[in-house]
């Protein structure tokens, strides 16, 4: 047999919690350097600087422009170029065929996403090709490119094509694959079919994804087509990059050779933390999509 | 005019339904049938396992009765649309990429149900009934799980649809926030007298909320009775209903052993 419960002795009471005005500070603002240090953009700038100055450092330590230019006398090089407006042709010879090699890929993507997403077939079709093709490296199409369209633009935007085209698709066919099972039926509540249901729905919902894949699109354009003009470079107009870079280390001018690589760098940078994260902060980390 | 004389708004006819899963077909529930009549708070009540939600479904237009047929307003329910607005158990039901208002407006517009200003206006009107118009402008992954149901609330309620279809809607509340959805749920209905059918499996709920209740029994659905429910108030009534009811949905787990023994 169960002893009988002992009753606690404590008598019960009740409190009195103080008005808010009694406890003075409940938010207390940051102090400036903590305010400093929590802008990401200010930290990695710092990061920047300090790379910076070791590179400044070591070119002089060092002392041999040939094999290593110092980082004023690299942007001397690339101030020099800028305003000469040849390095500025270039970048936009560069960019342009960028350009045009992106923005085709993700169309590209998008229709096969989507036929994908509406038809079985579609859906293999799609694991089958980029299974098939995501592994190659675009580089490794550039001769077949120059036999097919010749040593011209067609040849950068077939290889472009191909570097952004898988990974864009994948992603986004991934993001689409895992919209949830709840949201889908609210999308289908509505009335929503086919195309509209695609772009009202899936396209919002999986967009931390597809931005991923944009992201990853971009990066491995860029990477490909700077290899490309590395290989082979001028276009009937005159070369991008790659053959401003090419061209300089022929003549043994080192210092624009860093100029062309820290261009390539820079635009990088640009993209990622301009143009892709105001993207993310306008969409989904307004929307809470994401936990970053 | 007694709405009882203007046929049944919704009449399910012997439904079997079955749905496959990796490597079996279930069947779900067998030749269920029942009438929803305009105005009714019409609740689904049965343990896990007794295919309520898959009726749910059903009746939503998401999948197809193996046999029998489901008619709205006479006509047979082939897709999902509109006319029947779900409200899902689930909070991720918000479109996270519309503001609270937008989200309400955002059916009403694909639809082509209202222009911009009406939709507006109207989102402005049921966020109102749901006491949520201060957070109108905020993104959902800032309001909380109830808020969260209230907003699919209104924005079902917006639409004015020939039924509400709500899925298990306050069970992923705690219990405090539950009882006071539940309320506000009987506040609103009492304002528009929409026709809704309320599926769950908490007996308390049923006879809370509903008007009219279902039972069913598991493994696969089968209609057990259909019961009226009590006043509102009168909770000794209550009380005894939810006796009765327990008893009927768990007399056969009690007899069982006796049986096999």
């Amino acid at each position: 047999m169960r002893a009988p419960e002992q009753r606690p002795s404590r008598p019960e009471y009740l409190a009195a919690p103080a008005d808010a005005t009694e406890f003075g500070v409940v938010e207390k603002p940051l102090s400036l350097w903590e305010t400093v240090a929590n802008v990401a953009i200010l930290r990695k700038a710092a990061i920047l600087i300090v790379l910076a100055l070791l590179w400044e450092l070591y070119a002089r330590h060092l002392d041999n422009p040939l094999l290593l230019p110092t980082f004023s006398a690299t942007v001397h090089a690339l101030v020099t170029g800028l305003a000469g407006g040849e390095l500025a042709a270039r970048i936009w010879t560069s960019i342009k065929i960028l350009l045009i090699g992106y923005a085709a890929g993700i169309a590209l993507a998008a229709i096969l996403t989507t036929f994908a997403t509406t038809t079985r077939i579609g859906n293999d079709l799609l694991e089958t090709l980029t299974s098939m093709f995501n592994p190659l490296p675009a580089i490794a199409l550039l001769p077949l490119a120059l036999i097919w369209f010749g040593l011209g633009p067609f040849s950068l935007a077939f290889v472009l094509i191909h570097s952004v085209l898988w990974p864009v698709a994948l992603n986004t066919h991934s993001g689409f694959v895992s919209v949830s099972t709840t949201l889908r039926m609210v999308g289908r509540n509505y009335g929503l079919r086919s195309l509209r249901y695609v772009g009202l729905i899936l396209i919002p919902a999986a967009l931390p994804s597809i931005v991923t894949g944009l992201k990853i699109g971009w990066a491995f354009a860029w990477r490909t087509l700077i290899a490309a003009e590395l290989v082979f470079g001028v276009a009937s107009g005159g070369g991008g990059l790659g053959w401003f870079i090419l061209e300089n280390k022929n003549t043994l001018d080192i210092p624009n050779v860093f100029a062309g690589l820290l261009t390539v760098i820079m635009i990088g940078l640009v993209v990622e933390n301009v143009v892709f994260r105001t993207l993310e902060a306008r969409t989904i980390r307004r929307w809470g999509m994401t936990t970053t | 005019m007694d709405p009882l004389d203007a046929g049944p708004l919704l009449d399910v006819r012997g439904v079997t339904l079955q749905y496959k899963t990796r490597d079996h077909l279930v069947t779900a529930t067998y030749r269920v049938g029942f009438e929803v009549f305009a105005s009714e708070r019409y609740v689904v009540l049965g343990p896990s396992g007794c295919g309520k939600s898959t009726l749910l479904k059903a009746i939503g237009g998401y999948l197809t009765p193996a046999e029998g047929e489901i008619r709205l307003r006479g006509e047979v329910i082939r897709q999902p649309g509109p006319d029947r607005m779900m409200v899902f158990q689930e909070f991720d039901q918000l479109l996270p990429w519309k503001t609270v208002r937008e989200n309400v407006m955002f059916p009403l517009l694909v639809g082509g149900k209202a222009s911009r200003a009406q939709a507006e206006t109207r989102a402005r009107e049921y966020l109102a009934k749901v006491n949520l118009s201060a957070c109108a402008d905020q993104y959902p992954h800032t309001l909380s799980g109830g808020m969260k149901q209230r907003v699919a609330i209104a924005r079902a309620m917006a639409m004015e649809p020939a039924m509400l279809l709500m899925d298990e809607p306050f069970a992923a509340l705690d219990a405090l926030t539950r009882r006071k959805m539940q309320d506000e749920l009987l506040e609103l209905w009492d304002e528009t007298r929409f026709t809704m059918i309320f599926v769950t499996h908490s007996i308390a709920e049923a006879i809370k909320c509903g008007s009219r209740i279902l039972l069913l029994t598991p493994h696969p659905g089968q209609v057990l009775a259909e019961l009226n429910s009590t006043a509102r108030g009168a909770s000794a009534e209550a009380r005894a209903l939810e006796e009765r009811i327990h008893e009927m949905l768990f007399a056969e787990t009690i007899e069982a052993p006796v049986a096999r023994a």
